[in-house]
This record gives C-alpha cells, structure tokens and sequence, in this order.
C-alpha cells in the first residue's frame, strides 16, 4: 500500500514537472514567434521604401539628397516596429 | 542593364548629417533621461537606460553610414546594404541584450522602455529640425552640424 503511494506521489511530481515544462516551452515558442513575426512587417516594408527610394534617385539623381533622407527616417521609423516587437520578446522570455 | 545598377550618388551624406544631430540631441537628453530612470528603477535602470540610449545611438550611425558608403558605389548595393544591414543590426542589438541579460546591474523593464522611447523620441525630435527639400536636402537651415550648404565662396 506504501509503495502505491510512493508511486501515485511521485506520478503526480512527474506530470506537474512536465506541464511547467510544457509551459516553459510554450512561453518560449510564444516569444520567438513574436519577434519573428514583428520582423518581418518592417521587412517588408523596408524593402519597398527603399526600393521606391532607387528608383526614385535613379529617376531624378538631381533630388537623391531629399529622397536619402526621407528615406533614413523612413528606415528608421520602420525599424521601430521591429524594436517594439524585440522588447516584447526579451521582456517575455527573461523579465 | 537597369539605372539602378550603374547610377550612384556623389555629393554630401544628408543622412550623416542627420544621424549626427540626432545622436547631438541624444546626448543632450540623456542626463534627464537617466535621472528619470535613477528615480524610477534605481541605479541598475540608470545602466540600463545608458546601455540602451548606446544600443540606440550607434544603431543610427550605423545605418547612416551603410546608406551613405554603398550609395557611392551603386544604388542597387545600397538596396542590399540596407535589407541586409536592417537583419544585421537587429541581429547585433539581440546579441548586445543577450550578453548582459544576467548580468546583475541589468534592469530588462529600463532597458526595453528606453529602447523604444530613445529611438522614437529622437526620430519625432529630429522631424522638426529635418527640411528634406531640393536646396537644404538634410537639415533645416541655422541648425547645427549643417554641411551640405557651403557659402558661395567656397564652390
């Protein structure tokens, strides 16, 4: 009968370990589909910023310093979407 | 073979320009901005905030300078540079965050907020200060650290 228990007790610490565990790595497979997910928006919208942006300076190379800058900032401001969506990761996975 | 490929850009760096002021503006805010932090998350959000506003600043003069090095070369390299350079640098702050992520004077919470808060109070501060027109391509005139406007003398 002792032994039973010793067997239904330790059953119990098993499945309680696995489903932190099974919690664990669904925090984790959370978190990095959140940053990979955030990435790839800012992605694409870098992609066509700047390519508007070439054929915009290889259309009129007379307004190149303009469309630069607009560009950086529009750069810039995409990558924000990025950041936000790496902050939520670290903040998810390690705070 | 298209423009794009063959067609490169001489002349001043705009975006250097602004990056530098921007990084200018960041130095100037960053004492306030890290006795907010001192006051809110102690001194492990003060090295935080610092680490960050760092992270965040030589984010900009990065991609500053792969803008304007490839754009000299052709534009098509500038493309490249720039897509790659984006997975790059994000690449580079995750690895920057990892490696202090445990250390003890690291506060996670400070060192995100900062992270967004620097990198979009600096770009919104920076708007006001930006021309973007035919004759001042980066900054507006009368600002600091203008250099794409020479005196008539000088040509």
């Amino acid at each position: 009968m002792e032994a039973l228990a010793r067997l239904a007790a330790e059953t119990v610490d098993t499945v309680a370990k696995t489903a932190a565990d099974e919690k664990n790595i669904a925090a984790a497979a959370s978190a990095g589909f959140a940053y990979g997910l955030a990435a790839i928006g800012p992605g694409i919208g870098i992609g066509y910023l700047v390519g508007q942006a070439v054929s915009a300076m290889a259309r009129q190379p007379e307004a190149a310093g303009m469309v630069r800058t607009t560009m950086f900032l529009g750069i810039a401001f995409t990558e924000a979407l990025a950041l936000i969506g790496f902050v939520v990761f670290i903040l998810l996975k390690f705070a | 073979m298209s423009d794009s490929f063959v067609t490169r850009v001489e002349g001043p760096a705009p975006e250097m320009e602004v990056s530098r002021d921007i990084v200018r503006r960041g130095l100037i805010f960053t004492p306030l901005y890290l006795a907010v932090c001192g006051v809110i998350w102690g001194l492990n959000g003060v090295w935080s905030a610092g680490y960050a506003i760092a992270i965040v600043l030589l984010n900009f003069m990065l991609a500053a300078l792969t803008i304007s090095l490839t754009v000299r070369i052709s534009l098509a390299l500038m493309m490249g540079a720039v897509l790659f350079g984006y997975l790059g640098r994000l690449g580079l702050i995750f690895l920057a965050v990892i490696l202090v992520k445990d250390a003890g004077w690291v506060s996670l919470v400070a060192l995100g907020i900062t992270l967004i808060v620097t990198h979009l109070g600096l770009l919104f501060w920076e708007m006001r200060h930006v021309a973007a027109s035919l004759a001042f391509p980066g900054l507006k005139p009368g600002s600091a650290n203008i250099e794409s406007v020479k005196p008539l003398d000088s040509i």
